[in-house]
């Protein structure tokens, strides 16, 4: 009993992280429309921002969490109003910017990777940050931390989503762009919000994963494979469905890793395949 | 779509071609050095490029999974080439490849093209792990020490893999196949209305493509001494021919082929001279490339030549996308 509980509330922590991860991916693709290859890739970058922080500065990695959200929004925003946007206008219907932005975002996992690699090297690093174990059940201190700063920020963005005046723009733009374009909503604008926020949200991912895990410089695109699996699993585009997409897969996560560790992508794979045959619209999908 | 009235253009384009895979052919016989190596990777990228290019430029269904079919072409020459010939091993390399693309295709290609996408995309780990888990259970190794094929064998069966993937890639666009796979990329329902079997066409031909990619991985492994899953199943495998074939242009097969040939030496180049910003310029031409250049290096040509021969009056077809303009039907 004792290790279904160790293995319910592991998953529960690491299915926290994992629906930031895709509900960022789900904000990208449901309603920027940009299938983003790289969004692991921002992942890495918040979490070696964290590090650099982290061992020059000393500075604290839940401060890190505005640094690097911010930092890696402004990024977004300036990649969805230059290329994107670009890319958007000059595409002659939405399947055919579907193609080109995935390929461009191909692009940005490249560059983003070599930078990185350039700046800190191929070798793995740690930060170490509250990874004493709390009394009773052996969970580390950080993990639970994290699990907190996800909650909150899902709070927050649901918040934000159902009670603003932008994230009612929002959604509208998930539903019909063109539609909410002519009801006045601007249109650019808050598709670059939307992949800025996408973007920000692995940012923030990737600091959380930085107290957790080992980092590495080609830690992205792993990230990217399950964001991609959890946001089928949930629905593409449905933000809901990335959260309970993302923690049902923390849970088979930890279950699998449990008994043999080197089968836990298999267990995605099933899970994904499964899925496919009974329910390709996914759980929460219209 | 495409009537064979022999132009006096076409002959002489095909006397062209003959002679250049001629000359391709006896290369080794009076030359040795660098450029044979050079040329099995160029014809390496060729083949996957032009592989591509058969299923995804007429269906506009973007398949990530060419480093799965590559990779276990890849794997399977590592086992086999030895105990079997090497002839044998490239046949069975293909077929493992198209049976796993059968099974791949009809699993996913009755859904829309993202999923389609996404699967593959995460196919190459999947494949990657389970070679690992089966070589951890069976064999307790991780890797393998491959016969090698000389240099001139690898080249010739690279060379004559090249002719026929390109042979049946002309193919299949003459036949009805190929009429379907463009009526597919245009709009399904209607193609479906019409009476074609739409799944049954794109499982075919994308089976297809991936025989030709196995194929190619099984020449090229035995190139090396020694491989492993992580080497046979690179991520890269899977982005450089899409690359290639965006940078050539998909409207027809000459633009795969020099968007292969372009991006191998220029990759080859940038690896010996200056490694570490090898892939930051990839990256980075891959941007610039999808953003001055939609219709690709052939693309930008034609319209060159368009404008100097001062036929105004007369339109782009409206085939440069390579039949990706499907509606959005959502």
């Amino acid at each position: 009993m004792v290790a279904v509980r160790d293995i319910i509330i592991t998953g529960l922590l690491l299915g926290g992280v994992f629906a930031l991860v895709s509900v960022g991916l789900s904000l990208e693709y449901g309603v920027a429309r940009v299938l983003n290859v790289a969004h692991g890739e921002f992942i890495m970058l918040g979490a070696f921002l964290t590090f650099w922080l982290f061992s020059s500065v000393n500075l604290n990695p839940l401060v890190s969490i505005l640094v690097s959200g911010v930092f890696i929004f402004v990024i977004g925003w300036f990649l969805h109003s230059t290329l994107f946007r670009r890319l958007m206008d000059s595409s002659p219907s939405l399947e055919v910017f579907e193609g080109q932005s995935m390929l461009a975002s191909f692009g940005l996992l490249y560059v983003v990777q070599n930078i990185a690699r350039l700046i800190w090297g191929s070798q793995t690093h740690q930060v170490l940050f509250l990874s004493r174990t709390v009394t009773g059940a052996q969970i580390p201190l950080n993990r639970l931390v994290s699990l907190g700063v996800v909650i909150v920020i899902g709070g927050a963005f649901y918040f934000f989503l159902a009670r603003t005046r932008m994230g009612k723009a929002i959604r509208a733009s998930a539903q019909d762009p063109t539609t909410a374009g002519l009801m006045g909503v601007n249109i650019h604008t808050v598709l670059a919000i939307c992949f800025g926020l996408g973007l920000a949200m692995a940012g923030i991912a990737g600091t959380l994963i930085s107290t957790v895990y080992a980092i590495q410089t080609n830690m992205g695109l792993q990230y990217t494979v399950i964001a991609m699996i959890v946001v089928v699993l949930g629905g593409l585009g449905s933000i809901s469905g990335a959260m309970i997409g993302g923690v049902i897969l923390g849970i088979v996560s930890q279950l699998v890793t449990y008994f043999q560790p080197t089968m836990t992508f298999i267990a995605y794979y099933a899970i994904f395949i499964v899925l496919l045959l009974v329910r390709p619209k996914g759980i929460m999908g219209k | 779509m495409r009537t064979t009235t022999f132009t006096r253009t076409r002959i002489v384009s095909l006397v062209v071609l003959a002679a250049i895979f001629v000359v391709l052919a006896l290369l080794p016989t009076f030359y040795h050095g660098y450029w044979i190596t050079e040329i099995t990777d160029i014809l390496r990228y060729a083949v996957l490029t032009v592989g591509w290019v058969i299923f995804s430029g007429p269906t506009g269904y973007m398949s990530l999974a060419t480093a799965a079919f590559f990779g276990l072409g890849f794997y399977i020459a590592a086992v086999f080439n030895g105990p079997l010939p090497f002839v044998l091993v490239i046949i069975i390399s293909g077929a493992i490849a198209f049976i796993v693309a059968m099974l791949v295709g009809a699993l996913t290609l009755r859904l829309r093209g993202v999923y389609f996408a996404i699967f593959t995309f995460a196919l190459v780990l999947l494949v990657n792990s389970v070679v690992l888990e089966v070589e951890r259970l069976v064999t307790g190794t991780r890797g393998r020490f491959v016969e090698q094929e000389s240099t001139n064998v690898a080249y010739w069966a690279m060379l004559i893999v090249f002719a026929f993937t390109l042979v049946c890639a002309v193919a299949i666009r003459r036949s009805r196949y190929g009429l379907a796979l463009q009526s597919i990329g245009e709009y399904e329902e209607a193609a479906a209305h019409s009476g074609i079997n739409v799944v049954r066409t794109k499982v075919l031909i994308f089976a297809t493509s991936a025989f030709f990619m196995g194929m190619a991985g099984a020449i090229i492994a035995t190139r090396r001494s020694y491989i492993d899953p992580g080497i046979a199943f690179n991520m890269n495998t899977s982005f450089l021919p899409v690359l290639m074939a965006m940078f050539g242009g998909m409207g027809n097969l000459v633009g795969p082929v020099v968007g292969a040939a372009v991006f191998t030496y220029l990759g080859d180049y940038l690896l010996s001279h200056i490694p570490d910003l090898f892939m930051l310029i990839f990256g980075v031409v891959l941007i610039l490339a999808i953003l001055f250049m939609p219709n690709g290096i052939i693309g930008l040509a034609q319209q060159a030549w368009r404008k100097i021969r001062g036929g105004g009056g007369k339109q782009l077809e409206s085939e440069p996308e390579g039949g990706r303009r499907a509606p959005a039907g959502r």
